[in-house]
């Protein structure tokens, strides 16, 4: 993982910075130069909300290697308020039942790490809310 | 356009191969495809390979097989759209030739997985890297989370999940190719190890070395050669977003439609002129959901049409009759490849033990990623 790579992605993965398309009000994150949807290049800043609801999920039995450290853990993909969705892990899941719909919010978290020496990745996951 | 046909058809065995490299892969495959065609010299060669990078450290894959297949300084160019890069070499290959430009081509598709102690990770280089694959998102997780949303709306069940594997076990079981040669049971799917919830091994295609090619020429010359020339009557590809969660509707796949959709307007044929079908199962869900895009069951169905034993080697439509990703095994960029060699094998009437009873028509349909790129054709006995 390299350290301009990390820097790139801190804008929405440290503080869920958004862009909404001016022409149809779809949201995007990362950030586009052009809207798949209607093809406008005018795009406004936004914050994302943090709270959400799972769309699906599973959890993880067999990770790759370097988070092979945190099996079971639970991945899925989240709608948040205004519509927008992503994809990530679901924390402190031991012994509650995920289900579909269940409101989660988003909070900061360690995500990877790339060896003992190399960059520490941190990012958004959710937390269920109820 | 010209039509154009296929003469001949090759694969190595599927499996864990360690005494074969890439290259002796690819060249096995070759050779015997140009042999079973009857055909010395090649106008081109298009190759497909997902990651030859980072499973074994070799690029430039093109260069290489045009060397080592001994055919020294024709054209050779490797396609790559994931795991549907066989598929997609396949069809590069016939618009070179339905377009005039060359009139022999040798298309094929290699992947060499077990050199690598990660696979998984180089896999999911399929996936959007910064957005799935970063946080945690390992593909059987993308289709655990496809498996999980149609079990929600439609009330698949986790037995109909196991079926497809089941089915596709028993076929392979008839393929001498086949990596797992040997049947398997409902129970034996539920009771596998857990990899994604709920999706188990026995719910996931292997890791797999192998090749398989295919050489074809324009319709007007087939007739020249050793075999009984297979038309190619349609092909089609879409794309699709490149991260499952921007998609509208996470149970269906859009590509995999449209890619069907442009392939049957194509051929003029409609999912029930189909007789048999060979489709992407990476895992058992995405057959599911594959057999209701290409109209072979309504949408939300898939998992039904599989429990009923519609999709058996006796059934209304079979499909992966050589036992699919799931049991003849999955060498990514040789699947779309072994795929075409099937349908030509079963409407030739040379598929052995699991030949059909006389098919007209064949359909092919591969995909990368979760579903972001996918490429249909269909064939005709001539």
């Amino acid at each position: 993982m390299s350290v301009p790579k990390t820097w790139r992605g801190e804008k929405y993965r440290y503080r869920l910075e958004a862009v909404k398309c001016t022409g149809c009000g779809k949201t995007y994150m990362p950030a586009r130069a052009v809207c798949p949807e209607c093809g406008s290049r005018d795009f406004e800043d936004i914050k994302l909300p943090a709270e959400g609801k799972i769309v699906t999920y599973s959890m993880v039995h067999v990770g790759p290697a370097q988070m092979q450290f945190e099996v079971p853990y639970a991945v899925a993909i989240i709608e948040l308020e205004n519509g927008l969705r992503l994809t990530t892990q679901i924390v402190d899941t031991q012994n509650k039942e995920l289900k579909i719909g269940q409101k989660v919010r988003m909070v900061f978290r360690k995500i990877q790490e790339d060896g003992k020496t190399g960059v520490i990745g941190y990012g958004y996951k959710a937390m269920l809310a109820e | 356009m010209r039509d154009v046909a296929v003469i001949g058809v090759g694969n190595t065995k599927f499996g864990e191969l360690w005494e074969y490299s890439l290259r002796d892969l690819f060249v096995e495959a070759a050779l015997k495809a140009l042999d079973d065609a009857g055909v010395d010299m090649i106008d081109s060669i298009y190759v497909g390979t997902m990651s030859s990078g980072m499973f074994v450290d070799q690029e430039h894959i093109g260069a290489l097989v045009a060397d080592y297949v001994g055919k020294k300084h024709v054209p050779a160019l490797r396609v790559e759209s994931a795991c549907a890069s066989g598929g997609f070499a396949f069809r590069q290959g016939l618009i070179e030739v339905a377009g005039g430009f060359s009139d022999i081509v040798l298309v094929g598709g290699v992947e060499k997985m077990t050199d690598t102690e990660d696979a998984t990770f180089a896999l999911s280089s399929a996936a959007d890297q910064d957005n799935e694959s970063y946080f945690g998102a390992t593909f059987p997780a993308l289709y655990a989370m496809i498996a999980r949303a149609h079990m929600h709306k439609y009330g698949t069940t986790r037995d109909q999940l196991a079926a497809v594997s089941v089915k596709n076990h028993n076929n392979g079981s008839l393929n001498p190719d086949a990596q797992f040669g040997r049947k398997i049971t409902i129970e034996a799917v539920k009771k596998s190890v857990m990899v994604a919830e709920p999706l188990t091994i026995l719910d996931c295609s292997p890791v797999t070395d192998g090749a398989a090619c295919a050489v074809i020429c324009p319709l007007e010359m087939a007739g020249k050669f050793k075999k009984k020339p297979i038309k190619v009557i349609g092909t089609g590809v879409a794309t699709d977003t490149i991260a499952l969660h921007s998609r509208e509707d996470i149970t269906t796949l859009k590509a995999v439609q449209l890619s069907a959709d442009r392939a049957y307007q194509m051929a003029g044929k409609k999912p029930g002129d189909i007789d048999l079908a060979e489709v992407h199962d990476c895992f058992t869900i995405a057959e599911i959901v594959v057999t209701e895009e290409l109209g072979f069951a309504e949408k939300g169905k898939g998992g039904l049409l599989v429990e009923e034993g519609k999709t058996a080697l006796d059934g209304e439509i079979p499909i992966n009759t050589s036992g699919g990703l799931k049991s003849k095994g999955h060498p990514v960029g040789a699947t779309g490849i072994a795929q075409v060699a099937e349908i030509v094998r079963q409407l030739r009437g040379e598929a052995g033990e699991r030949q059909i009873d006389n098919p007209k028509v064949g359909l092919t349909q591969n995909m990368g990623g979760s579903g972001a790129s996918s490429v249909t054709h269909i064939f005709e006995v001539v």
